[in-house]
């Protein structure tokens, strides 16, 4: 979890400087959830995430040098400088990737569940998303098939209560993520997502029986957004929490653990990590047209 | 003699046959869908490879999506190509782009067959041909095949590739019937259907057939159409199209879309741009105006582009 802190700290600081670009979206207060679920899959399950992707694709494995190198647009990014911050993707570690458009990952992940299922292995696939995502027709579709097809999919909903910069209450009548999905024959479960050990027994139970045959389940982590919606978000439409009530929700504060040797490994490892990154040149511009369409 | 959706049929369970990675997912293609492009596939490959699915196109399209980057090869059906706007998320924003976002990494070897063309009095909303909006979309294919042994082998060409392919079908086009011939066919070579000295006419899907009937009446005049039909819009075999512009000097683009904005327009501009000192007229458009496709069948039949606006268009050159 430090390791994802210590990176969004940082890219927190090189946007502001200019150095990583676009539309940021960071995911600190999101650690516990990233950790609880990637920690507990293997290279060959797949994950989907959402415009708030750097701390899955950490947690899934991908190298935070080259995580970083993306965000900035360089060559040695995990997609050579073409994706970006919304559209991380690195195969090697099954993080078949993020996607900028809400919700639109959902039906992905269902499609990596099939092809698992049909080729008779125990892999699984998981689709993380945020509260907003499910207000969205493709996230019903999306649930029914999956219902319908029995797939070993389970869905993580990130209900941080804000879908940008609006409240959960604001956009739906039903507080409860876990409840839009109660009419299907849905696994679902409602755990505190600041909590990372709560995350990782409830997700590991809905693995061991997707692993088995079943599926699909939906597990929702409520998650406290410790920024704004993006960096540079003034967050007019909400109070910042104070120190001590931010301890409260922190996952890592939540952790218990007060041993800063782990903290500093990880700055150490940022550290590096951004030097790496700053190594990396700018793409060349023949990458693009070698690239619109597979060989 | 066999037909064009014979031949769709056929070329969809030669596919399975020879490849246990490619499925087929749709409304209603287990019990053969509505013209039977599927039929007796659900039999001999089992629903597990033939999947029907709720009317869920976005869904169905990303599940695809999904299936062919976890290295299955999905065909999916999306019943008329009016409903592909329904499914516009996951193929320009998700699969387009999929392999060009992440550097390489994913490939999406998705065929989405779909049909569209007027004709048939369907309204406005089960007879539009959209062709142009897809070719618009970097890291698309785009296929228009016009006779049952294209549409064959085009769909042969679809499934092998790794890139998401569309191949637009069309509803009057199904029950012609033709001998199906061997002439091997790959994406982005075009086909001179008919050769000819003094004028060319580019036709696409159904227009191709009108574009030789209209060769047809103007041989009787003494003179003679070249027409070609370019069968995949993305990519596009200029080449096929410019040398024949060399040859005659003049040239009538035709698709039963509305011609604002339609594919016609690009055709017309890389002509000009690669031979403009060939031409001798400037380029004729043939399409439809720029209104909804009508329902009452007299508005219908007169509203659709055909021979009679081709012919007219050669000879406004």
């Amino acid at each position: 979890m430090w390791r994802i802190r210590a990176f969004e700290e940082r890219v927190g600081e090189l946007t502001r400087a200019n150095e990583v670009h676009g539309l940021v979206h960071l995911s600190i207060g999101g650690e516990g959830v990233a950790v609880g679920v990637c920690g507990a899959l293997r290279d060959d399950d797949v994950v989907y995430s959402g415009h708030r992707a750097h701390g899955h694709a950490i947690a899934k494995g991908a190298p935070p040098a080259a995580v970083l190198a993306e965000l900035m647009g360089r060559e040695g990014g995990l997609c050579h400088g073409l994706g970006g911050s919304m559209h991380l993707v690195d195969v090697e570690h099954g993080f078949f990737g993020a996607t900028g458009v809400v919700g639109g990952n959902v039906p992905l992940a269902l499609g990596s569940a099939l092809a698992a299922r049909l080729a008779g292995g125990d892999n699984v696939a998981v689709v993380f998303f945020g509260d907003g995502a499910v207000q969205g027709g493709i996230f019903v579709e999306s649930v029914n098939i999956a219902a319908l097809w029995a797939l070993p999919v389970i869905l993580v909903c990130e209900n941080n209560g804000f879908a940008e910069f609006t409240p959960r209450s604001a956009h739906t009548t039903v507080e409860r993520v876990s409840d839009v999905v109660a009419p299907y024959p849905i696994e679902r479960l409602t755990v505190d997502g600041g909590d990372v050990r709560a995350v990782r027994v409830a997700f590991s139970q809905f693995l061991d029986a997707a692993r088995a045959g079943g599926g699909p389940m939906l597990l929702e982590c409520l998650t406290h957004r410790f920024g704004g919606h993006y960096e540079g978000d003034a967050q007019q439409y909400r109070e910042r929490l104070a120190a001590d009530e931010w301890r409260r929700v922190d996952p890592i504060a939540r952790l218990g653990i007060a041993d800063h040797g782990v903290e500093l490994e990880a700055r150490d490892e940022i550290d590096e990590a951004e030097r790496v990154a700053r190594a990396s040149p700018f793409p060349d511009a023949s990458l693009m047209e070698r690239l619109v369409y597979a060989p | 003699m066999t037909s064009y959706i014979e031949a769709i049929a056929a070329a969809l369970a030669d596919a399975m046959r020879a490849d246990a990675r490619v499925l087929v997912l749709g409304e209603d293609v287990a019990e053969g869908g509505p013209w039977g492009a599927t039929a007796g596939l659900a039999d001999e490959f089992g629903r597990d490879r033939v999947r029907d699915t709720p009317i869920s196109e976005a869904a169905i399209c990303g599940i695809a999506i999904g299936a062919a980057q976890s290295g299955l090869r999905p065909v999916v059906e999306i019943m008329f190509v009016d409903f592909v706007t329904l499914a516009l998320d996951q193929l320009v924003n998700q699969a387009a782009k999929a392999h060009f976002m992440s550097g390489g990494q994913l490939t999406v070897p998705l065929v989405l067959r779909t049909q569209g063309g007027a004709g048939q009095r369907g309204g406005a909303q089960h007879s539009q041909s959209l062709e142009a909006w897809l070719t618009h979309v970097p890291g698309l294919k785009v296929v228009m095949p016009s006779t049952a042994s294209d549409a064959a082998a085009l769909l042969r060409a679809a499934i092998a590739d790794p890139n998401p392919v569309v191949v637009v079908e069309n509803k009057t086009l199904y029950f012609r019937r033709e001998e199906l011939s061997d002439e091997p066919v790959e994406l982005g070579r075009a086909g001179v259907v008919r050769p000819g000295r003094d004028a060319t006419v580019v036709a696409l899907s159904r227009l191709v057939p009108e574009a030789l009937a209209a060769a047809d009446e103007l041989a009787a005049d003494g003179l003679e159409l070249e027409v070609i039909d370019p069968r995949t819009l993305v990519p596009l075999d200029l080449d096929t199209i410019v040398e024949s512009v060399r040859r005659t000097h003049r040239l009538v683009v035709a698709h039963e879309a509305v011609e604002h904005g339609g594919f016609g327009a690009e055709l017309a501009a890389q002509v000009q741009a690669a031979a403009f000192d060939e031409l001798d007229a400037p380029v004729g458009r043939v399409g439809a105006p720029f209104s909804p496709v009508p329902f009452s069948p007299p508005l219908e039949d007169a509203y659709l582009p055909g021979r009679a606006e081709i012919v007219q268009a050669v000879q406004a050159l």
